[in-house]
């Protein structure tokens, strides 16, 4: 290594130095911390005692554990599939090439960059079993069937379906990940496909889908990420029992009370990092479920 | 030379920001949860007490949900000197060391336990005691009262000076004042609905004579009176119809805002606490209303009330305890010839300002003849009922809160059968209970 070289290595060092140190500090530490806490009884207000691996055996009998569990997990598979359903279909019509696109794609991206408690509270109206704009179209619309709609928000049935549909009005940012992708899909292909007569699925099918599908992997994982923790705006709607009947007590809202309402964060930090694991363990399943059908042609 | 500068700057930072303050005073912080009306009046208290004396300074900073961030501040070992809290999680503050008891100091201001105590309303007294020990001072009270919409009851032909009296006459009043559109049937008002405001209901059980906690166990399930409870909770759901009280009470708006669906009207009857006063005047000035006590369920269990209160503490670990002992015991005092609001003093300021009761027994000419309140003296009778109830003291209460507040609700949307509903939460909250004091009692074989 020459002098300069050298020179060149020491001030590198130094100005990553500093993100190092915040990296350590604020990320690593908190994290390896949390996990020594896992396996203590830890209020935050006094020093950890050892408890070996009391909290992780509590969770096997803790019945709410199981439903927040269990409602975070139909939340996620109706909300996952449906939004990468919605974002995809979006990101093809915007990328069609008709007229005044750019002001079509603003449109759609918009919702994502609207803060969370400003949503929910929108939301909350638009869902309101009373007065709310969906059930003012819905009940025109199911009336000479007989039928009401439900009351949403209020009705423990409906909570969660009406948490999906809003989730929905936040696909925008996978929906521009989509749509650079298919930006890079090379236009030969299509060519080639015409040419052989395939029609506008096949080419979807055949030509679109399989170059994208890194994009796809990518919006798949990132989804199972952001769904299994959704707490925000649930929060904000529904508070932290999560009412109606606790139809909406999401894994992050039972970990959250329990931690700072119940002061057990020892408890709390030992379902953080279940919850880690259960990531970890389906973003790995994914990967291996869709390792063939993933392409990196392009 | 860059490095030299910054190294300057950060010197020069840590010399100011360690340097004692000019005035020779000691400077004390103190975060409450109040802004707005109610941080106004708590800024004039302080005011008054850092006028009056020249020795300590109080720096009063709003702070927004208090309780969590004085958990993360005392965690750190730099809380606050005083904090402003909640009865609902004194007691496990209290449990988890985070807190001084007074005892000491009020010892050494010449008082008693039982002195310094019997200056109280009892329900605010049992409030601030725990395990023997008395651990905070009282700032703003409240009880709780029946308020009525006197047009509505004229308007159902029932008296407007009249109100329920018993739990009976609250069911009949409330049907008689229950009007449906008459084309669709929906609901358009009701005259009362357990789950408006969906802030006591927690202690329900106790209204109906019920008991939840013994001292010892958790005693939700196997009492009569906690099943007739949520019986009824669930009468006026099955009366009134699930979709129907769904889709009504959808339509209500904000506590704060003039669409309280008893400022509007919706309903004609609700349990509110004596600071519904002030949002009547801002929301709805000229409501018709009435005060009075919870409708009583069974004959002995008359000026039912549910008594809260705002809280001071010094949380463990505060840099000046003595300084802060003497701003909470300014606030937990009076004077008892004021004849005028400048000779208001301590909590009376507070309380006047806020236009509450006060928690002592003894009141000045002032405050009680020319209380802002119109019907504050019902809101004093309530607090020295011996049927007031205040939130349970049990380090665990804020998760047993929620469990009771969910048995509500299952109840109220008849998604469970109360029976069943209870079975389960006395089940699970006799677990969090047995866990509970296995960790005290961990921390206790540890002490030396």
């Amino acid at each position: 290594m020459t002098r300069a070289e050298r020179q060149n290595l020491k001030n590198g060092l130094l100005f990553c130095g500093l993100w190092f140190v915040g990296l350590a500090v604020f990320t690593v530490y908190p994290v390896l911390a949390s996990l020594y806490y896992s396996f203590c009884d830890y209020s935050v207000l006094q020093s950890p005692i050892w408890v070996g691996a009391e909290n992780y055996q509590r969770m096997a009998t803790d019945r709410l554990f199981w439903l927040s569990l269990k409602n975070t997990f139909l939340f996620a598979g109706l909300a996952l599939p449906l939004g990468m359903i919605v974002s995809l279909g979006l990101a093809l019509l915007l990328n069609t090439g008709v007229r005044g696109m750019p002001l079509f794609r603003t449109i759609f991206y918009l919702p994502s960059i609207v803060p969370v408690v400003a949503g929910a509270m929108l939301w909350m109206w638009i869902l309101n079993g009373q007065f709310g704009l969906l059930n003012w179209v819905l009940a025109p619309l199911l009336q000479p069937f007989g039928l009401k709609p439900p009351a949403w928000l209020a009705d423990p049935v409906w909570a969660k379906p009406a948490l999906v549909l809003m989730s929905l009005w936040g696909v925008g940012n996978s929906m521009v990940i989509y749509l650079a992708g298919l930006q890079n899909v090379p236009q030969e292909l299509y060519e080639s496909a015409e040419l052989d007569g395939a029609n506008w699925w096949r080419k979807l099918w055949h030509v679109t889908i399989p170059i994208i599908s890194p994009v796809i992997y990518f919006n798949l994982v990132m989804g199972i990420i952001g769904t299994l923790q959704v707490f925000a705006t649930v929060f904000v709607m529904f508070g932290p029992d999560g009412n109606p009947a606790r139809s909406t007590l999401f894994y992050t809202l039972y970990l959250f009370s329990t931690a700072f309402y119940d002061l057990r964060m020892g408890y709390a930090s030992a379902m953080a990092w279940v919850l880690f694991l259960l990531i970890v363990a389906l973003t790995l399943l994914a990967t291996k479920l869709t390792a063939k059908k993933v392409h990196y042609a392009s | 030379m860059h490095l030299r500068l910054l190294a300057s700057i950060l010197l020069l930072a840590l010399t100011l920001g360690c340097q004692p303050r000019g005035d020779g005073k000691v400077h004390i912080t103190y975060w409450e949860k109040w802004g707005a009306r109610e941080g106004a009046a708590m800024q004039a208290a302080v005011d008054q007490f850092n006028r009056l004396q020249d020795k300590i300074v109080v720096e009063y900073l709003p702070v927004s949900q208090v309780d969590r961030k004085l958990i993360v501040a005392t965690a750190g070992g730099d809380p606050p000197d005083v904090a402003g809290l909640w009865a609902n999680n004194l007691y496990s503050f209290i449990d988890r060391d985070a807190l001084l008891p007074l005892d000491d100091f009020i010892r050494a201001e010449g008082y008693t336990h039982e002195t310094w105590l019997g200056r109280y309303s009892p329900v605010y007294a049992d409030i601030t005691t725990y395990r023997d020990k008395i651990w905070c001072v009282v700032s703003a009270p409240s009880t709780t009262a029946l308020h009525w919409n006197k047009r509505l009851f004229r308007e159902a032909g029932l008296d407007p000076d009249r109100p329920p009296r018993t739990l009976a006459e609250l069911d009949e009043f409330a049907e008689k004042l229950t009007q449906r559109d008459p084309r669709t049937g929906r609901l358009t008002q009701i005259g009362f609905l357990p789950q408006e405001p969906g802030w006591f209901h927690r202690l329900f059980p106790e209204w109906f004579g019920g008991k939840l906690f013994d001292g010892t166990n958790i005693t939700f399930a196997g009492v009569p009176e906690n099943l007739e409870c949520y019986r009824w909770v669930a009468s006026y759901t099955e009366k009134f119809g699930l979709d129907q009280v769904r889709s009504f009470a959808s339509g209500f708006g904000a506590f704060a805002s003039p669409q309280n669906p008893f400022m509007s009207g919706k309903v004609a009857m609700v349990f509110q606490g004596v600071w519904m006063n002030n949002f009547i005047r801002q929301y709805s000035p000229g409501l018709e209303y009435g005060v009075a006590p919870w409708p009583a369920v069974r004959p002995g269990l008359e000026n039912f009330t549910f008594a809260d209160a705002d809280l001071l503490v010094i949380p463990r670990g505060a840099k000046h305890p003595k300084e802060a002992w003497e701003f909470i015991k300014f606030i937990a005092g009076m004077n008892p010839a004021a004849q005028s609001y400048d000779e208001l003093r301590g909590v009376e300021l507070l309380c006047y300002l806020q236009q509450k009761n006060s928690p002592l027994k003894q009141w000045s000419p002032f405050f009680e003849q020319q209380h802002p309140h119109p019907h504050i003296n019902l809101f004093r009778k309530l607090a020295e009922s011996p049927n007031a109830v205040h939130p349970l003291k049990i380090g665990i209460w804020q998760e047993y809160s929620r469990e009771l507040g969910n048995v509500f609700d299952v109840c109220a949307l008849l998604a469970q059968r109360p029976e069943d509903a209870i079975a389960a939460c006395q089940q699970r909250m006799a677990e969090s209970w047995a866990w509970h004091q296995r960790s005290i009692n961990r921390r206790q074989a540890k002490r030396p």
